[in-house]
């Protein structure tokens, strides 16, 4: 173990955003250890979503400050002063940061290793043989090694959901956002799903999960926070808080999701 | 032993349900009967062997001057020149296209601006009248040059007068104008793809360029093509337009005769034969790509070199 006052994976201070004049988060404040897993749970439209999108810099922020691994994301600060970091500076920021989404959004156009490989081709370029060999890993690991050259369009909800994965896997996060991303699925997919991500984090990865998957919370994550209008109402050990919830809107989401 | 269909196996012998033959039940049904529609296919062939008639005996169409004309030299001097005007219009008009669309798309209001003024004015004059006004454009600027703008030296200057021939001021004018009418077959075809696609590919840490290259266009084919099929015939008809700049493709070609010989409406019908030629074998192409691109999301490249493999040579 390295020494633990170690700057966590990441570190959200004071995020304030609002989409025209609706503000949608409140002033938040988070932290991920590295290593850690955080469910966020919360009922729709609390700002889930626009959280995990304001970390990887998918939506600019209105005011706050966000640190993934250290590093202030979409700014430089220089002689005291925030300069907005250019295109290419933020396409640098992203790379390490995995997402996967509700409804996968794989690439229609490529087989299931293309997929895989795309990001490392186009974005870190790597050769095609190399990005083939690890591509053929990574679906092996999400358990997919037979389905490589079909097109998503000839996979399963589930399937394509773990080929999102790979594809995501492929860049070497150091960071996994996952938004609701067993919502899309048929309940008896939902768990090979799972089960990848529970590897996932039992090999170290640091994760945000956005999920409603309170047995998923319960049994991987070391943090649950509770999002209701724009503002984190509850947080703590996942099995503390689902066992005993003091907030009351928690009680009730809480009633109406399991 | 007889099987019959009345499914009381009753008959099995060693105790097995015995497996149902399936009832044959043929369907010989007879048609009503439709007056209306054999008296109305008798009318419409006979009005065609009326037309095919009239058309063949008339002593005025001169049948032997055009089948003499068919294959003329100039004629088939015409006809290069149309073909090369529409596949180097086309390809400059979707470059065009492509450009001002992903302009138009952009954040940046002025590039948003430019794109739109294109496509308005392009859209709004007539191609006749663009295509006069290329053709003089050395009226209002009668030199070009390479250097610094508003007036500033030049490194390189031609004279409109050689620069702008009937050819380059055809090119010019259809090109252009085709680029404005691309813009929107491109922006819709954009906008047809799945803005998740964008999402996942910027995930990835890709740049606009990538995102567009990689990922959008490739998609947005699917709807860009058809549509584009169509523009490609139709202009194939529309350089018959550049006969008012003496383009020399094969309307003009064809004029060009008649003014010596009066076989005008000889001429015409070689003209016409021609262009019907060419339309039918373009409009072949477009069903064969067309139905390639409604099959499956695979990607273009992948999916015509997968249907070209039959015709490829044998392996040894
Ligand atoms: N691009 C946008 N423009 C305008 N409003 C938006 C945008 N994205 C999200 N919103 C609004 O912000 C609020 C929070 O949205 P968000 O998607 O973050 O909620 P969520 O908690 O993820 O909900 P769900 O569980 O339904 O996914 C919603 O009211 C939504 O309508
Ligand atoms: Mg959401």
């Amino acid at each position: 173990m390295t020494t633990g006052q170690a700057e966590p994976m990441v570190k959200i201070r004071s995020l304030r955003k609002r989409f025209g004049s609706v503000e949608v988060l409140k002033g938040i404040d988070l932290d991920v250890p590295h290593g850690q897993v955080v469910c966020v749970v919360g009922p729709s439209g609390s700002g889930k979503s626009t959280l995990l999108r304001c970390v990887n810099r998918m939506e600019t922020i209105d005011s706050g400050r966000i640190w993934v691994d250290g590093e202030l994301m979409g700014y430089a600060e220089r002689g005291g002063r925030l300069h907005l970091l250019a295109p290419a500076e933020l396409c640098r920021q992203r790379r390490p940061i995995g997402m996967v989404f509700q409804r996968f959004h794989l690439f229609p156009h490529r087989t299931a290793i293309e997929n895989v490989m795309e990001g490392p081709v186009t974005v870190l370029g790597t050769s095609r043989a190399e990005a083939r060999r690890q591509a053929t890993e990574l679906l092996e690991r999400v358990g997919l090694s037979d389905r490589a050259d079909h097109y998503p369009a000839q996979l399963s909800g589930g399937q394509q959901q773990r080929v999102a994965i790979a594809r995501s896997l492929a860049m070497r996060p150091k960071l996994m956002l996952f938004d609701e991303p067993t919502s899309a699925l048929d309940p008896e997919l939902v768990q090979e799903v799972l089960a990848v991500m529970r590897d996932l984090a039992a090999s170290g990865m640091t994760m945000m999960v956005v999920t409603h998957e309170m047995g998923f919370a319960r049994e991987v994550g070391d943090q649950l926070v509770f999002v209701d209008g724009g503002v984190i109402v509850e947080r703590g050990d996942p099995r503390e808080v689902l066992a005993a919830p003091k907030n009351d809107r928690f009680r009730t989401f809480l009633g109406q999701v399991l | 032993m007889e099987v019959t269909s009345t499914g009381s196996s009753a008959g099995s012998q060693d105790g097995e349900p015995s497996a149902q033959v399936p009832v044959e039940l043929p369907i010989e049904a007879v048609r009503p009967p439709r007056p209306g529609r054999v008296i109305g296919a008798g009318v419409a062939l006979l009005f065609l062997v009326w037309l095919a008639y009239t058309v063949i005996v008339n002593e005025n169409l001169h049948w032997d001057v055009i089948v003499s004309f068919l294959m003329d030299g100039r004629i088939l001097g015409g006809l290069w020149v149309t073909i090369q005007l529409t596949v180097f219009s086309m390809a400059i008009g979707l470059v065009l296209g492509v450009l001002a669309a992903v302009m138009q798309l952009s954040d940046n209001p002025v590039l948003r601006g430019t794109s739109g003024l294109y496509t308005w004015f392009f859209r709004g004059t007539p191609l006749l009248v663009q295509l006069i006004f290329w053709f003089n454009i050395g009226l209002v600027f009668p030199s070009f040059g390479i250097g610094v703008p508003f007036d500033g030296p030049k490194l390189i200057e031609w004279q409109a007068n050689e620069l702008i021939t009937p050819f380059t001021a055809a090119l010019l004018g259809l090109a252009i104008n085709e680029g404005a009418y691309m813009a929107e077959i491109v922006r819709a075809g954009i906008r047809s793809v799945d803005p998740g696609q964008r999402e996942a590919a910027e995930a990835l840490g890709m740049s606009h360029g990538q995102v567009l290259r990689r990922v959008v266009l490739p998609q947005a084919m699917r709807v860009i093509i058809p549509p584009t099929g169509n523009q490609f015939i139709s202009m194939l008809k529309t350089t018959s337009m550049v006969s008012v700049i003496a383009g020399a493709e094969l309307l003009t070609v064809a004029q060009r005769i008649y003014l010596g010989n009066f076989e005008v409406i000889a001429m015409l019908i070689v003209a016409s034969i021609w262009y019907v030629v060419l339309t039918t074998i373009a409009s072949i192409g477009q069903h064969f790509i067309e139905k390639r691109f409604e099959r499956g999301h695979a990607a273009l490249g992948a999916r015509v070199r997968r249907n070209l493999r039959p015709f490829a040579k044998e392996p040894a």
